[in-house]
């Protein structure tokens, strides 16, 4: 009964997969990676709510009365790009973190600040 | 599924970004088995071409070993296992997949579908939506994109060097006597990228594609070149103040369409003034905000690109001793 609402699952699970490595992982590229996955399952989202049964892609032809909803694939498409120049964003801060702590694991990183604070 | 599942459970990086890559393509299929053509295209682009391409470019400066997990993560898989269960929940009276009197099916998309030939006059609806009903949006979405750029230059720029990084040529010889077929093989390739770059950008009216997907196109191109024949060889023809003043002229272009169309006497971006016909000035509009978006995506990716490749030379060159060959300088 529940069997049609499938593909909010698939793209639940994706998020949840990608959550799990953002909060449980310490190593910051790996962080980028899951919210990478966060990401694709947003996007997994917003694409089948856009599905119509037996509809075509939002390309006018003659012959097709039934097209699938062209609004989430235009948010979606530019949200790509948006979300590849964040990411690379993020890379960059990571990587001035590498040069200024010499490590990208979180632990680590929080272990160098606090004994900053200690000797300031 | 099972790669993102397989991404938690991998630590050495490298395997971790090649799967990403494959993570990005596997999605990109699934867009084009879900109608949405124009969105497949830039997930395949993107996802299994740039973002690799970064992400490889960052573990080199950051290392490739995620260090072992000290603590069992037990608090984190309950606090996902909840989060989930919440949402599933929530799931429960949303309409069925594929149910075509959905209310996300009843607001504003049976105008796309059904007046976008009469008020755009192209086939492709998610470019007329794009280009033409919400440009304004697009238009914002270029300035993120434009920002992003800013704030990775910002972050990553090195100071000016006075003199010539180390290059030994025979180090560079012998690269291309050992990646030889590699190199030729995309050597005969790259125009066709160029051209298929180009190819996309117009045909975005008519078939999947446009500015968004052309400009990483052909980045990617560039960025193929870059990786086979060093940086320096590179930016010689792409002159990296060049690529970053493109990016602010892309941007611009788009603007200005909006700004000639106020002069013109209508709204912000309303095409129709651009021409005796409203159609073709619809045309002329699109066409020129569609490159506009091409121009600013490819040089932004480009000087991503360009900075990180730099950055990790910079690297390269202060922590090895001289004489040791820079293999992985080419990557």
């Amino acid at each position: 009964m529940f069997l049609g609402l499938y593909n909010y699952w698939i793209a639940i699970l994706l998020m949840m997969i990608g959550f799990y490595i953002v909060i449980a992982h310490a190593n910051l590229v790996k962080k980028l990676v899951g919210l990478t996955i966060f990401q694709t399952s947003v996007f997994i989202f917003y694409i089948s709510v856009g599905v119509v049964e037996r509809g075509s892609a939002p390309i006018l032809a003659a012959g097709v009365s039934d097209y699938s909803n062209p609004l989430p694939h235009v948010l979606i498409l530019t949200a790509i790009v948006v979300g590849i120049a964040t990411t690379a964003l993020g890379l960059a801060l990571v990587i001035r973190i590498k040069e200024a702590y010499g490590s990208v694991e979180e632990n680590e990183i929080q272990k160098q600040d606090q004994l900053n604070e200690e000797q300031s | 599924m099972v790669i993102a599942i397989a991404i938690v459970r991998m630590t050495d990086l490298l395997a971790v970004v090649m799967l990403s890559g494959i993570y990005g393509l596997l999605s990109a299929c699934f867009f084009v088995v879900l109608d949405a053509v124009d969105v497949a295209f830039t997930e395949a682009s993107v996802g299994a071409g740039i973002s690799g391409l970064l992400m490889l470019a960052a573990i080199t400066m950051t290392g490739r070993k995620e260090a072992p997990k000290r603590h069992k993560p037990f608090l984190a898989l309950f606090v996902v296992l909840v989060t989930g269960g919440m949402l599933i929940y929530g799931t429960m009276d949303m309409p069925y997949f594929g149910a075509a009197d959905a209310p996300v099916h009843q607001h504003v998309a049976p105008r796309y579908i059904h007046d976008s030939m009469q008020e755009v006059g192209i086939p492709n609806i998610v470019t007329s939506v794009l280009g033409s009903y919400r440009a304004f949006d697009t238009l914002g979405e270029v300035a993120v994109i434009f920002t992003a750029g800013i704030g990775v230059l910002s972050l990553l720029r090195l100071p000016r060097l006075s003199k010539k990084p180390a290059s030994n040529e025979a180090t560079e010889a012998q690269m291309h006597e050992r990646h030889m077929v590699v190199r030729i093989v995309s050597k005969t390739l790259i125009p066709f990228i160029l051209l298929f770059a180009l190819y996309v950008q117009f045909h975005g009216d008519f078939g999947p594609g446009g500015g968004f997907q052309a400009g990483v196109i052909f980045a990617a191109a560039i960025i193929l070149y870059t990786m086979l024949f060093g940086l320096e060889t590179a930016q010689k023809v792409f002159n990296p103040s060049l690529v970053q003043l493109l990016a602010a002229v892309g941007l611009l272009l788009y603007a200005s369409v909006g700004v000639v169309s106020i002069i013109n006497g209508a709204n912000f971006l309303d095409y129709n003034v651009l021409a005796d016909t409203s159609l073709d000035g619809q045309h002329i509009g699109i066409l020129l905000i569609e490159l506009g978006v091409g121009i600013t995506v490819a040089s932004v990716m480009l000087s991503i690109f360009f900075n990180f490749d730099a950055r990790r030379q910079a690297l390269h060159n202060n922590k090895k001793p001289k004489g040791e060959q820079d293999v992985s300088r080419t990557l």
